[in-house]
């Protein structure tokens, strides 16, 4: 049996003799003495836009390019007015919902069958809902991206096992990119701690595992709805 | 497997998928598509090549402080409530992760994707102790169901078309034919929906390890991966000594980099980061969260400095996407678990050089991997150092003797000038057919003809003597 000083062990022994410095190829911006770090990422990865408009059209169109669906609501009446159509449109019978949360009333008052992620549910109840309805921490611009975590999302399972995710979302929630939304988790959970899970949902779940053709819905959810507001 | 056994029979399996033009085309075709989506999404970065050069400088601090990051996330990891296994051996990791199966009275086990649990042989090990293990991930059932190794790194069953998927539903699922890649899908997501719920044990890989969280990410597409980690009551994870990087942040570059690289997305569908088992206070995860680091000889990879930088493979597999050796020979033909051009610099390393030089041969050394490769490992001159380590005191005396004729000509003018006319002649004049002494090369090439007078004597003729 092996412990952690072993492995440590030997792995100093094998560092012993220093690896070749890194050579630079002549591409790029960087140099020997400056290999960049993560203030210089930004720079290096698709360009996000200052305004925040221009990084929630960026996000718009990432989101829809992977088939996920961005919608835009006045406020939290609006909401669920469009809540309410679209379960009465598309049949909504039976909804997955995370027991906290600022939008908990609301999404509480939809008409439906009510499944609550709280200690103890029923995974095969979760699992035969038409729709989890989660809240986020953020959205990511440059990516298109939700992050959602096992606090913010009502655990682990509710944002992957029913067959539809819908996500309510505000709109100083939306990000340019991903450091900035690894920033935000920090200031969200500084004090309580990290959640046992974070998540970056990029539309809706997805395979090419067959002649590298697009499926959606591989084991996840075969849609991906966001809905989110417009600064005043 | 004795030596002769292991490259003989590489190079009849990479005959035979050569001459085989229907799957040749196959792959070109699918990797094709995955070059022009790549294309277009690396377009998209401000600066690619410095993103690249940024990766691999962090791979590059990780690794060669590895014992102080591996450190770091070790206590990190076990102050979020996780425990942590080392395990030298492949055969340590195995008799862990049994041994805790049973421990825990597991009857059945669902798993997504893991190159580090391929590596280790870790299915076989559970099924022979009598616990049913399912991979989750489309491609890997689809060859579990088949009773083959991953063809790809990342595409396991890029090799199939869909009619050979739907005979095996057919014969294993019971399901009814169908061309139809949705249907085939959908079949799979319903076996799996039942086990997932009925998992005591979920099995994962993992993409990063963050030193300073104490957390790791999984990269996947399918969701399979989420469902594996929050269902079954105990999550293991696996992953080699390798997969650190120093900062939360460098997963801004990181993945969406992977994804780029690995499948030409601009991001994977589900990043996930994972700190530990449930929370108290959070409503569902598994109660334990064990977590496998791996040596297994990847230390020897390490005290090798000149190839080090092989350690900073993030797995993406693109350069065996843009290998021509890999894209005529196909991935099961090099009979390792990490196929194509990286797969050929680690394996003599994890594996022995002397039964597995030979795949350092397999190289045109185009050197299209190491341009493509996201953490800029230079991989094909390590195919190089490979071959020089290979055949380091390993001469035979008919090389020797060989080497000290031609050494002795190359000094004399006068003998290499009759040497260079007396092989043209040679060459003309040699037997042709079966009794070719070139047949290894003519056998399935042209020789290119000699040319009528030497360089020296052209020279000569051109200048007016030297």
């Amino acid at each position: 049996m092996s412990d952690a000083r072993t492995i440590l062990t030997r792995i100093r022994e094998a560092l012993r003799e220093p690896a070749p410095k890194r050579h630079l190829h002549g591409h790029g911006s960087l140099d020997e003495d400056r290999p960049g770090g993560p203030e210089d990422f930004r720079a290096w990865l698709p360009p996000v836009g200052e305004r925040w408009s221009e990084q929630f059209e960026l996000f718009r169109a990432n989101a829809l390019a992977l088939k996920a669906e961005v919608v835009v609501y006045r406020d939290t009446k609006d909401l669920a007015t469009q809540l309410r159509q679209r379960a009465a449109a598309e049949g909504w019978k039976k909804l997955a919902l995370a027991r906290t949360g600022w939008s908990a009333d609301l999404l509480g008052q939809l008409p439906g069958d009510k499944v609550f992620a709280d200690a103890g549910y029923d995974r095969g109840a979760v699992e035969s809902c038409d729709v989890g309805v989660t809240e986020c921490d953020a959205l990511v611009a440059q990516t298109g991206s939700v992050l959602v975590t096992s606090a913010s999302a009502g655990g682990r399972v509710l944002s992957v096992l029913p067959p539809h995710h819908v996500v309510v979302a505000r709109h100083d929630q939306l990000v340019p990119d991903l450091s900035a939304a690894l920033a935000r988790a920090r200031e969200i959970y500084r004090e309580g701690g990290w959640p046992s899970m974070l998540s970056f949902i990029t539309g809706p779940s997805r395979t090419g595992d067959i002649e590298r053709i697009l499926v959606l819905g591989a084991h996840g959810p075969k849609r991906l709805t966001i809905f989110c507001d417009q600064p005043a | 497997m004795a030596r002769a056994t292991i490259s003989a029979q590489f190079r009849t399996a990479a005959s035979k998928l050569t001459a085989d033009l229907k799957h040749r085309g196959w792959i070109s075709k699918s990797l094709r598509g995955y070059e022009t989506s790549r294309r277009g999404n690396q377009a998209k970065y401000g600066d690619w090549n410095s993103a690249r050069e940024a990766a691999g400088s962090i791979k590059y601090e990780a690794v060669n402080h590895l014992d102080r990051y591996l450190e770091e996330f070790a206590r990190n990891f076990e102050a979020n409530g996780g425990k942590i296994f080392w395990a030298s051996t492949g055969e340590e990791a195995r008799d862990y992760v049994v041994k805790l199966a049973r421990d825990r009275g597991v009857r059945s086990v669902i798993k997504s994707k893991s190159m580090t649990a391929e590596e280790i042989h870790l299915n076989p090990a559970l099924e022979e102790a009598g616990l049913p293990v399912v991979e989750s991930d489309l491609g890997e059932y689809i060859v579990q169901l088949r009773g083959e190794a991953p063809y790809h790194l990342v595409f396991p069953a890029m090799h199939l078309d869909r009619h050979e998927i739907s005979t095996l539903f057919e014969e294993k699922l019971g399901s009814a034919p169908t061309d139809d890649p949705e249907r085939l899908t959908m079949i799979a997501r319903e076996v799996m929906r039942d086990k997932y719920l009925t998992a005591d044990m979920g099995i994962t890989g993992a993409n990063f390890a963050v030193a300073e969280t104490g957390m790791i990410s999984i990269t996947e597409n399918e969701g399979n991966a989420r469902l594996t980690a929050a269902l079954p009551k105990i999550h293991v994870a696996l992953m080699g000594i390798e997969k650190i990087i120093p900062r939360l942040e460098d997963l801004a570059l990181f993945l969406p980099m992977l994804a780029t690289a690995g499948a030409g997305q601009p991001m994977t569908c589900y990043n996930s980061l994972y700190t530990g088992p449930r929370k108290a206070g959070e409503v569902d995860g598994p109660e334990e969260f064990h977590l496998v680091i791996l040596d297994n000889k990847r230390t020897q990879l390490l005290a090798d400095a000149e190839q080090r930088d092989a350690l900073h493979c993030i797995r993406c597999g693109a350069c065996l996407n843009v290998c021509p050796i890999f894209r005529n020979v196909g991935g099961h033909s090099y009979g390792t678990t990490y196929q194509g051009p990286i797969g050929s610099v680690i394996t003599p390393h994890l594996r022995g050089l002397q039964n597995w030089k030979h795949l350092s041969a397999a190289s045109s050394l185009c050197g299209a991997c190491t341009e493509t490769c996201p953490v800029k490992i230079d991989i094909h001159h390590h195919l190089l150092h490979n071959r020089r380590n290979a055949a380091q005191g390993k001469q035979t005396w008919y090389e020797k003797i060989g080497f000290r004729l031609f050494a002795w000509a190359a000094r004399s003018p006068g003998l290499f000038r009759f040497g260079g006319r007396f092989a043209g002649l040679a060459l003309k004049l040699r037997p042709r057919g079966p009794l070719d002494p070139l047949q290894a090369w003519t056998s399935t090439r042209g020789f290119p003809t000699p040319a009528p007078r030497s360089f020296n004597a052209y020279w000569r003729s051109r200048k007016g003597g030297p």
